[in-house]
């Protein structure tokens, strides 16, 4: 039996200077790099990836191993390695930590892939409002230069390889993969047609292998312990641990490592419960774009599989909890306001359909409109999601249609109330404290 | 006013860290707003020479993002979450909160030239609800009167720290970070907030591990009792500490991160 919780990416947070290459070498940080510089030629290490079962830890979960064998090694071009550290998707707040605690892990992780692909530059595109975690990774590919984890024929294997951390300027479109390629290129950072995928035709129109930070970061781990010992966690289909973010109403917010499939039961029950007095009324399972779920659904298991099978998404396992003093229609209006904020333009569905929703919604939660502007609601999202020429579209109708599938009811309280029924002072963190607002 | 010569130069420099110049537009346009306060038309101008596009292209790219600002911002950039985890929890009684105690709008400046507000969304730290941001510097856990004695504090020209980074420098000192170079503070503040750790610590009360972890946790015996893990913890913590202490823990930094590229 697997333990409930399992610390891998997590493991050496609360060792004493945790981000400093010293501290990270001395509880066996570099070993995996060292052991396929020897060992394994880069084809063993995407054979090791694949065997492991590792699936995309950015949302949508695709084959890691998968992805990497995907790039065309006849291709004249250099192959380039991106991460993906823009984490904006509301909820999300897992890759921050991981990149503040421990850079080192996702550096190894970052070298170790790039051998693996026979990329010779790699680059780490972070969101750029968390300095201090700039702070950090650039110290660290520092100190990884100065030790010769990084630079010319790394620990004398003759392979090369340069990483540059990049910081970006302030766009959530910029996590989604082609939108992220265009923005390192200098430009607006709007999402590129697919085909051709970057696997294919990426930076610089060369094969290029974009993955998110923990994704990358697990890979030393799959190295060090080997392929079956990480399948040997999570479920059939969905392998591995991965860093479960608890947010909102619950005793413990904050960062849960588990194997996949743990239910959200005994996740909250690890934390604590929620606060004193008060019970779980809707949450994400993996982020605002996951559509809500609620307490009938604590027993799903977290994983790609058991998610999908209740309508939502198990996304980036952004568990944001509320309880019961929360309006619903105020929080599905937020994060409609994001989403219309985030659009980039490129297309109508979304640019005017986000702008459309959050007209309605905002009206709707002053309690003026009727009942049928819920099936206009409805209908709007039935013409953003699938017509939309990214995700982020698809994601804005998921909250909306969700939240009218279970709670409608709230909806309609708002109308007979002729506003809000709600005190949003019940729900906030200094309500409980006996503080006033 | 034209930049001056040494920004004129590190523009370049920040060119040459990529394969292709113009990747390093994003960078260079934050050292604009390190060296001018702003996004200035000249800044704009010097960006666009230097890659050999545009000014109109420069410009669209710097009107895209919400951190390159056209308007001065004050030495300090407050920002509030109130995107929906954050703004439940209380972001937004302590955005309005701050609106009034200084008197400004959203994305406006005081009078003083000190601070400028604004409202932000999820800043990936949702475990640390309400947050705020300052300098793009984390303020976790804040209430409307930690959030109003915060801003007087900075206007007040007192020691301000992140709850998980250092003493708080200025905007424009951040947006240098930002463009590349490293201000050597790195090793300030916490490896992790509390919340960072919470599962972690539950992990060790109980004696949990991933199988056959091979780093550090495998050397422990599964504990009998909450308070022997403790224990070995300690333990395990100080001899890290001491492995730490042994080895040349500080590294210099310096300026450039990409050094590396730029040696090759
Ligand atoms: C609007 C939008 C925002 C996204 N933001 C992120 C992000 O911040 N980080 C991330 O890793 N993936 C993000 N993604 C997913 C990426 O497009 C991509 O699937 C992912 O980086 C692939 O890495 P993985 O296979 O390792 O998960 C986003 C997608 C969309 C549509
Ligand atoms: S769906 Fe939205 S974000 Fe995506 S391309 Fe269209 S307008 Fe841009
Ligand atoms: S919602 Fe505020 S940090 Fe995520």
């Amino acid at each position: 039996m697997t333990d409930l919780l399992t610390p891998v990416l997590t493991d050496n947070w609360d060792a004493e200077r945790s981000w400093t290459l010293a501290s990270y070498e001395s509880l066996g940080g570099y070993g995996a790099l060292r052991k396929a510089l020897a060992d394994l030629t880069p084809d063993a290490v995407i054979e090791a990836v694949k065997d492991s079962g590792l699936r995309g830890r950015g949302g949508a979960g695709f084959p890691t191993g998968m992805k990497w064998g995907f790039i065309p090694q006849d291709n004249p071009n250099p192959k380039y390695l991106v991460v993906n550290a823009d984490e904006s998707e509301p909820g999300t707040c897992k890759d921050i930590p991981l990149m503040m605690a421990s850079p080192h892990t996702l550096i190894e992780g970052v070298i170790l892939s790039s051998y693996a692909i026979r990329a010779n530059t790699a680059f780490i595109y972070v969101r750029g409002e968390v300095l201090h975690v700039v702070r950090r990774l650039q110290a660290a590919v520092q100190e990884a230069y100065a030790a010769g984890h990084l630079g010319s024929d790394i620990h004398g294997s003759g392979y090369n390889l340069d990483l540059v951390i990049h910081a970006g300027a302030g766009a959530y479109i910029c996590g989604e993969e082609t939108a992220l390629l265009d923005s390192l290129e200098g430009r607006r950072g709007q999402p590129r047609l697919r085909p051709p995928f970057p696997a294919v035709a990426g930076l610089y129109a060369s094969p290029t292998v974009i993955n998110n930070v923990e994704s990358i970061a697990s890979v030393p781990s799959i190295i060090d312990h080997g392929a079956a010992w990480f399948a040997s966690m999570g479920t059939e289909k969905s392998k591995g641990y991965g860093i479960f973010s608890l947010s909102g109403h619950v005793k413990r917010p904050g960062q849960y490592e588990a194997p996949l499939g743990i239910t959200l039961r005994q996740l909250i029950d690890l934390a604590g419960g929620m606060r004193d007095g008060h019970e779980l009324k809707f949450w994400t399972p993996g982020g605002s774009s996951t559509p809500l779920l609620t307490a009938e659904h604590l027993d799903v298991p977290l994983d790609f599989e058991g998610v999908a099978a209740v309508g939502s998404m198990l996304g980036t396992r952004a568990l944001q909890l509320f309880d019961e003093t929360t309006c619903v229609v105020r929080a599905v209006l937020r994060w409609t306001e994001f989403y219309k904020h985030e659009s980039c333009g490129k297309c109508t569905p979304c640019r005017e359909g986000t702008w459309w929703l959050v007209q309605i919604l905002a009206a709707l939660e002053q309690g003026q409109g009727s009942e049928a502007d819920l099936d206009l609601l409805l209908d709007q999202c039935d013409n953003i999601l699938g017509r939309s020429f990214c995700a982020l579209g698809d994601g804005a109708t998921s909250p909306i249609s969700s939240s009218i599938q279970f709670f409608r009811d709230e909806y309609l309280a708002h109308l007979t109330h002729g506003g809000c029924p709600f005190d949003p002072a019940a729900a906030t963190v200094f309500a409980t404290a006996g503080a006033t607002a | 006013m034209p930049l001056p010569a040494t920004a004129l130069a590190e523009l370049a420099t920040i060119a040459a860290r990529y394969p292709q110049a113009r990747s390093g537009l994003l960078p260079m346009l934050h050292l604009v707003q390190a060296s001018e306060g702003r996004i200035t038309p000249e800044g704009i101008e010097a960006c666009a020479e230097i890659l050999g596009i545009s000014a109109a292209e420069v410009s669209g790219v710097a009107t895209f993002y919400t951190m390159y600002k056209r308007k001065p911002v004050g030495d300090y950039h407050v920002g509030v979450c109130t995107n929906t985890l954050c703004a439940v929890m209380g972001g937004d009684v302590i955005f309005e909160r701050l609106k009034d105690h200084l008197d400004v709008g959203n994305d406006e400046t005081t009078a003083d030239g000190k601070i400028t507000l604004e409202h932000v969304e999820c800043n990936a730290a949702c475990d640390y609800a309400p947050v705020m941001m300052v300098n793009w510097e984390f303020m976790d856990n804040m209430t409307p009167q930690s959030a109003t004695q915060l801003v007087d504090d900075l206007r007040e020209g007192n020691e301000v720290r992140s709850t998980r980074g250092p003493k708080i420098c200025t905007w424009r000192e951040a947006e240098r970070v930002l463009a590349g170079f490293n201000d050597g503070l790195a090793d300030e503040g916490p490896a992790a907030g509390p919340a960072s750790l919470v599962g972690l610590e539950i992990a060790r009360e109980r004696g949990w591990t991933a199988p056959e972890s091979g780093r550090r946790t495998a050397e422990l015996a599964p504990p009998s009792s909450p308070e022997a893990a403790a224990e070995e913890a300690d333990t395990s913590r100080a001899e890290s500490e001491t492995k730490v202490d042994e080895s040349p823990a500080d590294t210099k930094h310096v300026d450039n991160p990409a050094k590396g590229d730029e040696a090759k």
